[in-house]
């Protein structure tokens, strides 16, 4: 049985402390979920760097592909008016 | 894909490296980018797991329990950084069957340094100082290498390997200032250490196969002569401050060029041991194997209880809908 499969990879994300989200850390193998988070631990958070962590499986993640980055991402590259700057205030008006 | 696309990819590949921006794997990215940084990184992830084996040969005789403390936390680090680095190659394509299946039968090498033994206790403290202090100086600028992946798991690997390096210091200081056999204990570690310390840097720039290629597509930030003289220069005065001598008759201050002249490096012993004739490379190629053979049954177990476990799970669900 050995030389068989390995073990499936796992992507880690951990909560550096409370109040932020959870970042990617990096990726490991496991054979279970179980295994996973304890490896996990002992692989990222070594110098409590971590008040909570999550694993998902790699193969459960879909990402937008880089060839498309383009058209993918230019609906929200033409509207300027989405941003506070696009707009012109008079000088001396506060609080806006 | 076309001519025409593929010149296109690479205009934007190109377009990306020169404005500094970093490489993502699903990228495109030429061929001989690729094969360069699996063979960079899987080299570099096979000298920290492999690293281990000549500092671990001290954790049982540790002078005391602070020592071994320490001494175990930073063996368990070596692997952590292996692990970083196997995850951040596995982007590239590869897997970490084929990288441990290339490591064990020598087809991807990992750094010489540790095929040298460590005699002594006072190894562990001129490892720390010398071999992770070079190591920190070839690292530190990948921290901003190109290849995304890589760059992050070394921002990770140099805040760790500090501390690394300071405990070797202390350990190093606290003998130079003990009994006069500490002191010369650490004496013989540092005359023993320092050369292969140097040639970690790798070959000089004119004989370097790799350096020019690998500066362009911004792998490598720093030569390895200009990275060579920083560490020899961060050196000296680190050496003075510890009471201890480095053996180079040759070590000097060169006004002219606000350096350190230092002596020739004898690339002979260096060429040796790369090719497998340096003291300690089978047993530490033996001992690799040999850990991965007796963990078979642990890995195999692992999956087994996974697979069970799965099925179990899948049962109950299928009862719970039912």
């Amino acid at each position: 049985m050995s030389n068989s499969t390995e073990w499936p990879l796992w992507e880690v994300f951990v909560r550096s402390r409370r109040g932020l989200s959870h970042t990617h850390a990096g990726s490991l193998h496991a054979p279970d979920a179980e295994m996973a988070l304890r490896n996990a631990r002992d692989l990222y958070t070594r110098r409590s760097e971590g008040v909570s962590i999550w694993v998902v499986p790699s193969t459960s993640i879909t990402a937008s592909s880089p060839d498309e980055k383009d058209p993918f991402f230019e609906p929200s590259a033409d509207k300027p008016y989405r941003h506070p700057t696009f707009y012109e205030i008079p000088e001396g008006v506060k609080h806006l | 894909m076309t001519a025409v696309t593929a010149d296109a990819y690479e205009a934007a590949f190109d377009a990306a490296v020169a404005a500094d921006e970093r490489i993502e794997p699903r990228d495109w990215m030429p061929e001989a980018y690729r094969a360069t940084l699996v063979r960079q990184m899987a080299q570099h992830a096979h000298s920290e797991i492999i690293g281990m084996q000549p500092e671990a040969n001290w954790i049982t005789r540790a002078p005391s329990l602070r020592r071994k403390a320490i001494l175990m936390a930073k063996v368990q680090d070596e692997a952590g950084h292996g692990l970083y680095l196997y995850s951040a190659a596995e982007t590239l394509g590869t897997s970490r069957d084929e990288l441990l299946d290339k490591l064990h039968t020598g087809r991807q090498k990992y750094s010489s340094i540790f095929n040298y033994p460590t005699l002594t206790w006072a190894d562990v403290g001129a490892i720390g100082w010398l071999v992770d202090g070079a190591a920190i100086t070839n690292q530190v600028p990948l921290c901003r290498c190109s290849y995304g992946p890589y760059a992050r798991a070394m921002v990770r690997i140099c805040k760790e390997e500090s501390f690394h390096q300071r405990q070797g210091y202390e350990l190093l200081l606290t003998l130079s200032r003990g009994t006069p056999e500490q002191h010369a204990m650490a004496q013989d570690a540092v005359d023993r250490w320092w050369w292969p310390s140097l040639m970690m840097f790798g070959p000089p720039d004119d004989a370097s196969a790799h350096s020019a290629q690998s500066m362009a597509w911004k792998i490598k930030r720093h030569s390895n002569d200009e990275l060579r003289q920083r560490f020899v220069d961060i050196c000296v005065p680190q050496a003075e401050s510890l009471g201890l001598t480095l053996p180079d008759p040759d070590l000097r201050w060169n006004e002219e060029r606000g350096h350190h002249d230092f002596g020739a490096i004898d690339w002979a012993e260096f060429q040796a041991v790369l090719k497998g004739n340096g003291p300690c490379n089978e047993q530490r190629i033996d001992q690799r194997r040999r850990a991965h053979e007796e963990g078979a049954w642990v890995r195999d177990a692992a999956a087994a209880y996974a697979e069970k476990h799965q099925a179990a799970q899948h049962t109950e669900s299928v009862e719970a809908t039912a």
